[in-house]
């Protein structure tokens, strides 16, 4: 079988590790080989974040190059626009309408692109969703991050609601666990 | 049972696998989590060190002692470690003993591009390198196999990709380990250079066993398919290798020093087009290159910068990949910044307003050297703000009340001590600013030996920061709030001003640490705004500027109040929103 790559974009302390290792958690439990890559460091303190998942029979290079990711989880607008050359001709790109300026853009250097998300449409399969608004009614904008991933869920059709439910329950902490799975499922059935 | 473990999870496995019984390391990414899972194991003593050099000397007593022990560092702290390190390789071992070196290629989070494997051959030690989390588990106990059949640290290196990539592991249990017998032997252990000169004719008698066996090691492993194209490769790159090209043959080298000549030498004429790929240096080549064995490509293919990647490859190839969409307009970078409500921004806001020069260090505090601060002079290396500024001061003497040095509380510890000491002895008239956010930062959060607590979050007593300034000789020392800009800069432009050495330990946690409750957020009243952009010269994350007026970002604020401060017009404050 083909692998499947799958590219998780945002901003340092949104929470893109969480979604990525939940991803992870579910693919083993279906007998997938996979392959996770993150980079730590400098990168977490508010900066631009990517995480690479990729699953199949067998994996080999853990990070995706241009044009081969299946999937772009976007978590903030421009992340999307900023990682979109990695889309592969066929992917779909799953995008969070939050905004978060960036420093050239708080100090005036730069421009924030205006409509980017309507631009990416115009340019690649899009779907755009209001993440933050999701997750603050499911109790707490932190929860962004799962409601993404519930969108996502819905186009991974091998993997039933209960294994992602079980994803949650075992790497979640506890007192958020309901939290995430109302989250996740606003995220799935919207 | 099998595992999704990250790179650095799996060595730590590994080293509780293969029954090691110390290990002493200090942060740096992407070696950090190694120690850090490595702690959670109750049979494993594990601990931070004040730097690596300690670490690395702790853990070759540990190995002398007789218990297989391990130490763990970024590859700019095996320059730190060097000097135990190179005349380890003399001693050699009782227990076992691993150094894992891992080099960051790209530099995600470093200072430079170095590539680690040269130390191998210029301490003539030993390397393997694992390509994924599964070797990463495995190789340990290789290494630690090798380390006592030959009597031999052995340097395990890694990179990013495989540092910070899950994969899948296999778990096994732990096989305890005896120590060893200690019986004082001189001879072996007390490098004078009568001994010494004897420890190196059993050093290169070594390498020679050691390259044998590495023409034997099934960590060097042939796998021949097509045979018109063949690459050897080790670590990462076998990954892309694989990918790109599933049908060529491979000569993996886990084993990379010495190597297996004879090994490439057989591979080579196997196939007919034999390639190197191999990140950073040309080490694989050249070694292959003055043995006279064929290399039909290079570093002319995939040059000397930067990480490879199977796009990369491909391309050097000529293959076609997939084509790559433009958004066809800039998209503003996003590059690291201080956090909302970091201790430091004070400081670095502080010190730009007073046009001071400034000598950096490494840590969260580097990143003052971005806009819209633009406070800092220089970074180079660990304690190195401090020397330099004794450096600078005594060729621009005249100086003394323009310039300054910043170093946090880990990185003091680590090596600001002697620089500082350097001033106080042969009296610099500098100003020297310890940010001490109670925490070792950038690295993300691990206790230091001022911080009260060890890795295993055992309290201890904390070294008293202005005790060792006072020790070394700093007769001025003094304590300031980050968080009061005006006594801050009052401070500063005392301390310039004074006619001796002085020290200044700006003092708050970090706004991350778990017992910091952040403050309610402030906000902007609109109608008092004058939109005259005092507060974005903090470069606060939470403060943008939209429809000529300033707005407080309340999911980031958390109520610092610098911005407060510098408000002329007491637009900001809590509550102050329509």
């Amino acid at each position: 079988m083909k692998t499947t790559s799958i590219m998780i974009v945002g901003v340092g302390g949104q929470g893109t590790l969480l979604a990525s290792r939940l991803i992870g958690h579910v693919l083993i439990e279906k007998g997938y080989d996979v392959k996770l890559s993150e980079v730590h460091g400098m990168s977490q303190r508010g900066g631009s974040v990517v995480t690479y998942v990729k699953y199949g029979e067998k994996v080999f290079s853990p990070i995706v190059d241009p044009g081969e990711a299946d999937f772009i989880l976007s978590f903030e607008a421009i992340e999307g626009a900023r990682w979109i050359a990695c889309l592969a001709p066929n992917g779909k790109l799953i995008t969070n309408t939050q905004k978060m300026y960036p420093m050239p853009v708080i100090t005036g250097a730069m421009e924030y692109p205006k409509d980017a998300v309507e631009k990416l449409k115009g340019m690649s399969d899009t779907i755009s969703v209001d993440a933050l608004e999701m997750a603050k009614s499911a109790g707490s904008t932190k929860a962004a991050n799962t409601v993404l991933l519930g969108v996502l869920s819905r186009y991974m059709p091998e993997i039933e609601t209960e294994a992602w439910m079980e994803a949650i329950e075992s790497i979640v902490k506890p007192q958020f666990v309901e939290l995430n799975k109302k989250a996740f499922m606003m995220g799935r059935d919207a | 049972m099998k595992k999704l473990l990250l790179g650095n999870e799996a060595i730590a496995r590994g080293l509780y696998e293969a029954g090691v019984k110390f290990v002493s390391s200090y942060p740096g990414t992407p070696s950090t989590e190694i120690t850090e899972f490595a702690a959670k194991y109750g049979e494993v003593y594990a601990e931070w060190a004040p730097n690596e050099k300690v670490a690395c000397e702790a853990a070759l007593g540990a190995s002398m002692a007789g218990a297989r022990s391990f130490t763990a560092m970024k590859h700019v702290g095996l320059n730190v470690a060097a000097d135990p390190l190179f005349t380890s390789a003399y001693t050699g071992v009782n227990g076992g003993f691993v150094i894992c070196v891992a080099d960051d290629p790209a530099m995600h989070s470093s200072q430079n591009e170095q590539d680690s494997r040269h130390y191998a051959r210029a301490a003539k030690l030993p390397m393997l390198e694992p390509s994924d989390s599964a070797e990463c588990r495995d190789f340990v106990s290789v290494a630690y196999e090798i380390s006592e059949k030959f009597d031999t640290p052995v340097l395990l290196r890694t990179c990013t990709r495989v540092a910070h990539s899950q994969s899948l592991v296999e778990l096994h249990e732990r096989s305890e380990k005896e120590l060893k017998a200690y019986e004082k032997n001189p001879s072996k252990y007390v490098m004078n250079p009568a001994n010494g000169f004897k420890r190196h004719v059993v050093v290169e008698d070594r390498l020679k066993a050691l390259e044998a066996y590495a023409n034997e090691s099934p960590l060097n492993a042939e796998e021949i398919r097509d045979t018109k194209i063949g690459f050897v490769t080790s670590g990462a790159c076998y990954q892309y290798i694989r990918e790109v090209f599933p049908d060529a043959s491979v000569l993996k080298l886990g084993f990379t020093y010495p190597s297996p000549i004879e090994k490439m030498r057989a591979f080579a004429e196997k196939v007919e087009k034999v390639y190197v790929v191999e990140e950073l240096d040309p080490v694989i080549e050249t070694d292959m290159k003055v043995n006279g064995i064929r290399v039909d490509g290079g570093k002319e293919l995939f040059g000397l910068i930067g990480e490879l990647s199977q796009t990369k490859i491909a391309k050097a190839f000529g293959i076609d990949t997939n084509d790559a969409r433009s958004f066809g307009e800039p998209v503003p970078p996003r590059p690291p910044v201080m956090c909302a409500g970091c201790p430091h921004r004070g400081v670095f806001y502080t010190l730009s307003k007073m046009k001071l020069t400034v000598i950096g260090d490494i840590g969260c505090y580097t990143l003052g050297a971005a806009a819209p601060l633009s406070a800092v002079d220089s970074t180079v290396c660990m304690g190195a703000s401090v020397s330099m500024l004794h450096g600078f001061l005594k060729a621009r003497p005249e100086n003394a009340a323009k310039a300054v040095a910043v170093i946090g509380d880990s990185t003091f510890l680590h090596s600001g001590i002697t620089s500082l000491t350097d001033i106080a002895y042969n009296q610099s008239i500098a100003t020297v600013l310890i940010l001490d956010n109670s925490i070792t930062g950038m690295t993300g959060h691990q206790q230091n030996p001022a911080t009260g607590y060890t890795l295993k979050m055992q309290p201890v007593p904390p070294v008293s920061l202005e005790k060792v300034c006072e020790a070394v000789g700093i007769r001025r020392v003094r304590v300031a709030d980050p968080s009061d800009l005006k006594a801050l800069e009052s401070a500063i432009r005392e301390e310039l001003e004074a006619n001796e050495p002085s020290v200044i330990i700006v003092r708050k946690p970090c706004m991350l640490l778990k017992n910091v409750k952040p403050k309610p957020a402030l906000s902007i009243d609109p109608d008092t705004c004058k939109g005259c952009r005092a507060c974005m010269r903090l470069g606060c994350p939470a403060i943008r500027f939209e429809n000529k007026k300033a707005v407080i970002d309340n999911t980031q604020c958390v109520g610092c109040g610098l911005c407060e401060q510098l408000c002329a017009f007491h637009a900001i404050g809590e509550g102050k929103q329509a």
